[in-house]
């Protein structure tokens, strides 16, 4: 017969039903309809992009929602050079991490539309939302950030971010 | 009160295995229509080969196989009332431990039969799969050798 067998596909699939709970399901609602919605802790006063359901530096349940906007400031970013199974987008790309004006933690999202070596932290971003039609309960219906004309954010203004 | 969302949610990913030695001549001989087995310095006769000799632990390889079966009897089996995806079978099958002719240990596969004809000690033989790529699914599994 032909070759003999050097190597074989192992097929693993794993197949949940999750359940985000009360604060994660109050951010997928608010994406959902095209809304980007923190939650500020009644202790520190910090808001919290995407929401959790309280506080990891104070332990304190939040209550207050909070509308962000939809422009940001990279806090920090990195170049990726080797591709994931699932990834789309040509190589090489960057990936931000984005503070929403508002917020007080940072997101990651994809940055394009900059040449890579002209992405710097504090640079003044926009997230860009893939068409109302395809809307989900999800954070990718952000598909990326691109740079504003303004000038970048005084270094301060994120450092908590980092 | 705020209506919790819930999902399905699947992971998939493909992992690519080389098969070594052993378990790579085990893989051909199945593609080949042939069930193998190492002879091991103890005499067992063992099926599927293990990559490493059980009593004195030396490596194994492809030219110490030797065939076994296709046909051989049946040591322990399992009703399995709830298939899941990627079971040989979507309608309740059995899942076999079978001793192959020639070799001292069994083998796990699916059992083609009614619940109430399967018997510890009964004789059943590989039914190949129509297509085989070099897969224990070449082994499409075990059938009673009379119907």
């Amino acid at each position: 017969m032909s070759d003999n067998i050097t190597g074989i596909i192992a097929p693993i699939r794993l197949d949940y039903r999750y359940t985000p709970g009360t604060a994660t399901s109050l951010f997928l609602r608010a994406m959902k309809e095209g809304r980007f919605e923190g939650r500020r802790c009644p202790s520190c006063s910090k808001v919290y992009f995407p929401p959790r359901g309280g506080c990891s530096m104070c332990g304190v349940e939040f209550a207050e929602t909070v509308p962000l906007a939809n422009t940001g400031t990279v806090a920090t970013y990195t170049i990726v050079n080797v591709n994931f199974a699932n990834r789309a987008v040509e190589l090489p790309y960057v990936v931000g991490e984005v503070v929403f004006d508002g917020a007080d933690v940072s997101t990651s999202l994809l940055i394009q539309g900059v040449p890579l070596d002209e992405v710097r932290q504090g640079m003044r971003v926009e997230a860009k939302w893939i068409p109302q039609d395809q809307w989900d309960y999800s954070l990718a219906n952000i598909s990326h950030v691109e740079a504003l004309d303004e000038p970048d954010a005084p270094f301060e203004s994120y450092r908590d971010a980092i | 009160m705020i209506e919790v969302l819930s999902a399905p949610h699947s992971m998939e990913f493909d992992y690519t295995r080389s098969t070594g030695p052993v378990v790579g001549a085990f893989l051909t001989g199945l593609r080949d229509q042939k069930v193998l087995a190492y002879k091991a310095s103890d005499g067992a006769i063992v099926c599927p080969p293990p990559e490493f000799d059980l009593a004195n632990n030396a490596p194994v390889k492809a030219e110490d196989l030797i065939e076994v079966g296709p046909e051989g009897v049946v040591t322990s089996w399992s009703w399995n009332p709830v298939p899941r995806a990627g079971n040989p079978f979507d309608v309740p099958f059995a899942w076999a431990l079978v001793k192959l002719d020639g070799a001292t240990s069994s083998m796990l596969h699916a059992l083609d039969a009614p619940r109430d004809a399967i018997t510890t000690g009964m004789r059943v033989k590989v039914r190949w799969a129509d297509e085989r790529v070099g897969y224990i699914n070449d082994i499409a599994c075990f059938e009673p050798t009379v119907a």
